[in-house]
């Protein structure tokens, strides 16, 4: 399709007050000689949008560049089905940050305007990387109450499903007990769990294929065809889906770690999981003598180690015990012991119940259980031990380690080494340099916060125990990426439900410990976005965080050296290698953030609308003064969800910015390529500052390492600055967040103020 | 069919804060029509106003600008702001809304230009800042605001200045004859994410919040805190505006206390532990003591207790206060008896946070429609009759932190789509 642009310079907000429209025209239509160019008092009234839409209509225009607001409003007005609309901005972050009527202004204006213009010359409208024909299954691995209400929910949205159970039976850990903690009004009274009914409605429904003594022996492909093998009695069988939900659940924490709980000195020492199962079948007896006990104490430890695979679920089902053991045995001493009870939101009233009915709750810190069931308390309120004597039965709160793995099967061999950094976001980001060095860098580094408690000091212990869950046929490796703890959760607390691999959401304790009722509610959140990764796969459009946008990487083969940066550095496990050691996309688990065309060396990655040729001329458009002038030039790559923002609320705060600085927003700092880089300070601009999110444990850039990645490879910049006898300072990245209105305005002037210091770039000119 | 009206396939989210933001962006972008109201002028409720999120410490405007995006994007989903629901009547499928819009005075014409603000001369109280700043009559509701439209103050309205303000505006967007509206709206389900409101400190006598201005609440700490607040997100004491470097915070004031809130407010321990990282980054001799009867870190939030109980200068202070004074130089004077070593103590603060808990704004007043269920505190459940169309997300259904209400807002959205499905 011919590139049709017409400019369209907007006078309104005080526009036309701060710089001259006609010189801007004089730009639009003089020097880059732009057919159509028009101007109007307020583009976004009725009658503005009038006359955009009509060029659009006459086939004159299809790339309108609105030279207006921010692109980040007026987009109700500014959306033309047929058109590509590329926006300069000229309020937010020209006439809200300058003094009007200066000449830098103008300058700055006229530069917002060629580098929208160069946008365009180098933009086509996206189209679609698929045909549609997207598979609508969902497989749902694991039967407990996650897994069985995923198929349940997925079912009653017309899709259909595949259930595949590990065990025997369906129905987990709840198939064998019997009550759960409350979780409707009046909070008071443990309930029935519900388990049978579920797992017949689960079996009864036509849309659920369930399969149990099963595993999932191979997953590849990506959302709406994902092509999964399944094993089930030695036999095997393939099928495609749409997307996977994982609801592999809970094992109990290992309680025997923590010896001085005295598990194993006495058979009268039991697990809650224990515990449990004793209820459930209706015999409260103490394992040594069968005896029904009558001095029981419940033991909540507050080891900050096991806590968080407890959650405080462990504590409401303490109170739910000890209230059990108060129905059966009404005249027993029942003692709950704590050191926080964590019993929040309206579980309070399930504690006050607890109290109500005899519960003694005695905080204090365990120092020791006996074998002979004396519990010692470092007791909080005398300031000395006090030994807790006469008891019967002793019940220790275990904790819910998530089943990221399946601890059944050996440690794969893959997963053994695999990319440490893409499981555990806790790691450090890692980059490849080139054919194979990444791999001895990914092998120092696995074990990093991956293991579960003890097993990283013990050594030799693989990062993750057991096998793969889903054995993904990624280059990424065959895990699911965890956290901390080994849960397969979200980082973001905005969005739940985004794990690094698109197209599969976990829910329930897998992801962190939770209820019954709390997993059932997850699993339809789960279910919800798988529905949407399905639908997005046949419709070519991306996920989280760019839902629907329709633009992907294409990668030109022909020159590309099989580096390999691309697919060891995307965030998200989107590039597979061939055989043949060239980089594969698979589309649907792209989320187009562009980290692969930052990291490819010869420029071969590029979206219809975002490439390494577009920001190149983008730079390349600004009118660098030459040295006489001694006007800097300063060049601002900043993340356009973070960064971006916190500009234009700097100008909605009308705090004064340098007017020496150039700003492009870029769709990750991950997507910013060293050419970059080299092609400003050719160009003679004089600094460079890449603003993007934060990185390290608490990383909040969107693309889970896509910031970090571009910080690795600037810290690289400096040896080529020097080699060019360029000062270091010239280029800085900076983390910023959008609540920081005000700081990037001191950050943009104080690296303005050095860049004086150390004077022009020395190139200007050449 | 009831009364033969066509089904309608709309799923209505009533608040847009975050839970509502994020039921109604999935709704959309899983093929539905939405329809989003909201009280305020723009969205994000309480979010909005919060510095940053436990345990991250990142800012909520991040998450929601990209939920902004995916609304700007989605045809399917319409926002109507300055709207609350008066009634719901009807049942799955058939559902009508009563919608009472107030006047902002500014229509969609507005460019935020801001004209209107400069020659705008009373200054009403800032609701965004809890009534701790003023504003000008004719404002942005703050530098994040979504819709990016001004908002004329009533208090204005009818006299010369009002005019003045529209004389101001080149675009025809201050319109001051705006009045009270009332519509119907019909929806196939409901999603009801009407949020939470901080218990009022007042009704707590014994802990001076209405008696010294430096005795304030943890969500007035946190527009202090936020770089947009009142002070520039410096910690200062309202009295004099000087650092507020020994901080008290008072844990349950208000919750787990059955002549107040009888349940646990679930988040303002994390809160509390936040807002001693807030202090101990901006001053480095800050010194911060929690009152406390047990701190309830759930979750994966262990780590982040873990982080700030190492901090020597942060002291956990099990005791529950038995009341709150001004002391003679002014300052407040925290009093009552460690729980564990049995001291009556008397411990001046230059700044008193109250954490006080979050009441559910659909409150006792509130009557549930027949699908919703309500409990006795105000927060409302869906029913457990299996044909219900009405559900709750975030706080409206129980007293959870974030990462809780998107989650129960994506199961919410899940429902209501299920609802509209089965008409």
């Amino acid at each position: 399709m011919d590139r049709k642009p017409g400019v369209y310079l907007c006078e309104g907000c005080g526009i036309a007050e701060a710089v001259s429209v006609d010189d801007l025209e004089q730009v639009a239509s003089g020097e880059l000689k732009v057919p159509a160019c028009k101007r109007h008092a307020a583009f976004c009234s009725e009658e503005g949008v009038a006359l955009i839409a009509k060029d659009i209509e006459s086939g004159e225009v299809n790339q309108p560049i609105i030279v207006a607001c921010s692109p980040r409003v007026m987009t109700d007005r500014f959306t033309f089905p047929d058109a590509q609309v590329i926006r300069a901005n000229l309020r937010e972050q020209v006439i809200w940050t300058q003094p009007p009527g200066e000449e830098d202004t103008q300058a700055l204006a006229a530069d917002n305007l060629r580098m929208a213009v160069a946008q365009a010359k180098n933009s086509d409208p996206p189209v679609p990387h698929g045909e549609g024909g997207a598979s609508r299954k969902l497989l749902v691995v694991g039967g407990g109450v996650s897994g069985l209400t995923a198929a349940r929910e997925a079912a009653r949205m017309g899709v259909e499903v595949i259930l595949v159970e590990k065990g025997s039976a369906l129905g987990g850990w709840a198939r064998k007990w019997s009550r759960t903690i409350p979780h409707r009004p009046p909070y008071r009274d443990p309930q029935p769990n519900g388990i049978g009914d579920l797992i017949a409605a689960v079996e009864a429904d036509p849309a659920v294929t369930v399969m149990t003594g099963a595993l999932v022996t191979r997953t590849a492909g990506g959302p709406g065809d994902f092509t999964v093998t399944l094993s089930q009695g030695g036999k095997e069988t393939s099928e495609r889906v749409g997307a996977i939900v994982v609801a592999t659940g809970w094992r109990g924490y290992d309680i025997a770690r923590h010896e001085y709980l005295g598990y194993g000195t006495s058979p009268d020492i039991v697990t809650d999981i224990e515990f449990e199962e004793l209820l459930a079948n209706g015999g409260i007896k103490r394992k040594s003598d069968g005896a029904v006990p009558s001095n029981l104490a419940f033991i909540i430890p507050g080891d900050s180690e096991r806590m968080p695979y407890s959650s405080g679920v462990s504590d409401r089902v303490a109170i739910k015990q000890a209230l059990q053991v108060i129905e059966a045995v009404p005249d027993a001493m029942v003692y709950v012991i704590y050191e926080d009870l964590r019993a929040h939101g309206t579980a309070e009233e399930f504690y006050r119940q607890g109290q109500e009915a005899g519960i003694i709750f005695q905080k204090g810190r365990v120092k020791s259980v006996a074998a002979d069931l004396t519990v010692t308390l470092d007791d909080d309120l005398l300031g000395q031990e006090v030994p807790l004597s006469g008891l019967d039965m002793v019940v220790l709160s275990t904790g819910m380690v998530p089943n990221s793995t399946n601890v059944d099967l050996s440690p794969a061999e893959e997963g053994a080494d695999q990319l440490a950094d893409d499981i555990d976001p806790a790691a450090p980001v890692k980059v490849a340099r080139g054919n194979g060095e990444d791999e001895a860098e990914a092998a120092e580094t696995s074990g990093n916060g991956a293991a579960e408690n003890g097993a990283a000091e013990e050594g030799g212990e693989p990062a993750l125990p057991g096998g793969p869950i889903l054995n993904l046929q990624y280059r990424q490796g065959p895990h699911l990426p965890i956290l901390a703890h080994g849960f397969a959760d979200s980082h973001f607390i905005c969005f739940p439900y985004e794990t690094r691999r698109s197209g599969i959401y976990t829910c329930g304790p897998v992801r962190r410990a939770m209820t019954i009722a709390d997993s059932q509610q997850d699993a339809q959140g789960a279910v919800l976005k798988a529905i949407q990764a399905m639908r997005a796969a046949d419709a070519s459009t991306a996920l989280h965080p760019r839902v629907g946008d329709l633009s992907f990487p294409e990668f030109g083969l022909d020159i590309c050296t099989k580096c390999r940066r691309c697919t060891v550095e995307c965030p998200f496990g989107a590039i597979d290698e061939q055989d043949d050691g060239y980089p594969v996309l698979n589309a649907t688990r792209c989320r187009r953030c562009g980290t692969c065309m930052g990291a490819c060396p010869v420029r071969t990655i590029s979206f219809k609308n975002y490439s390494a040729q577009m920001v190149a001329d983008m730079i390349k458009a600004v009118e660098v003064p030459d040295e006489f002038e001694e006007k800097p030039r300063i060049l601002v790559f900043a993340c356009e969800n973070d960064a971006y923002p916190a500009l234009d609320m700097a100008g909605i705060n009308r705090h004064r910015i340098s007017p020496y600085i150039r700003i492009v927003p870029v769709r990750c700092l991950g997507s910013v390529t060293m050419l970059w880089i080299s092609t400003a300070l050719e160009c003679g601009y004089d600094g460079v500052m890449l603003m993007g999110c934060k990185t390290g444990d608490d990383y909040q850039c969107h693309f889970v390492k896509g910031s970090g990645i571009a910080q690795e490879r600037m810290a690289k910049v400096g040896e080529t600055l020097k080699s060019l006898a360029l000062e270091e300072e010239r280029v800085q990245v900076e983390e910023v967040s959008i609540a920081d209105s005000g700081r990037v305005a001191e950050l943009l002037n104080s690296f303005a103020g050095k860049i004086d210091e150390i004077g022009l770039n020395p190139f200007k000119g050449f | 069919m009831s009364e033969g009206r066509p089904r309608s396939q709309t799923i209505a989210v009533i608040g847009a804060g975050i839970a509502g933001v994020t039921a109604a962006v999935e709704v959309a972008e899983t093929g539905y029509d939405v329809v989003l109201l909201e009280k305020g002028p723009s969205l994000g409720g309480r979010v909005t106003r919060l510095n940053r999120y436990f345990p991250k410490l990142c800012h909520p405007t991040c998450g929601l600008e990209i939920n902004y995006r995916r609304i700007k994007e989605n045809p399917r989903l319409k926002v109507i702001t300055m709207a609350e629901v008066q009634g719901v009547s009807g049942s799955r499928g058939n559902y009508s809304l009563t919608v009472k819009t107030r006047p902002r005075y500014v229509n969609a014409n507005c460019t935020a230009c801001g004209a209107c603000s400069e020659v705008a001369e009373t200054e009403v109280t800032d609701p965004f800042n809890y009534g701790l700043s003023r504003v000008k009559a004719a404002y942005l509701p703050h530098e994040h605001a979504f819709p990016m439209r001004f908002v004329v103050a009533p208090e204005v309205i009818g006299t010369p200045e009002a005019e003045k303000i529209k004389a101001a505006c080149k675009y025809g967007a201050v319109d001051l004859d705006e009045v009270e509206e009332t519509f119907e709206l019909s929806a196939g389900a409901v999603i009801w994410a009407t949020g939470w409101r901080p218990y009022d400190a007042a009704k707590i006598e014994v802990y001076g919040y209405k008696d010294c201005p430096d005795i304030i609440n943890n969500v007035e700490l946190e527009r202090l805190a936020n770089h947009d607040g009142p002070t520039g997100g410096r910690i200062l004491r309202p009295s004099d505006g000087e650092p507020a470097k020994k901080v008290a915070f008072i844990q349950c004031a208000g919750s787990r206390d059955i002549n107040h809130l009888p349940y646990c407010s679930m988040i303002c321990c994390l809160a509390s532990l936040k807002h001693a990282a807030y202090l101990r980054e901006q001053y480095a001799d800050a010194e911060v003591d929690i009152y406390y009867i047990d701190i309830r870190a759930h979750d994966k939030m262990s780590a982040f207790y873990d982080r700030i109980r190492n901090d020597p200068q942060v002291n956990f202070i099990k005791s529950k206060p038995g009341h709150i004074v001004a002391g003679e130089d002014g300052r407040p004077l925290v009093c009552g008896e460690r729980t564990i070593e049995r001291e009556i103590y008397r411990n001046p603060y230059d700044l008193v946070v109250l954490a006080t808990g979050m009441v559910p704004s659909l409150g006792a007043n509130f009557t549930a429609p027949a699908d919703l269920e309500k409990d006795e505190y105000g927060f409302v459940l869906p029913s457990v009759a299996d044909d219900g169309g009405q559900f709750s997300a975030g706080v409206a259904s129980g007293p959870i932190d974030v990462a809780l209400s998107t989650q129960s807002a994506t199961a919410a959205a899940l429902k209501a789509i299920q609802a509209v499905r089965a008409g």
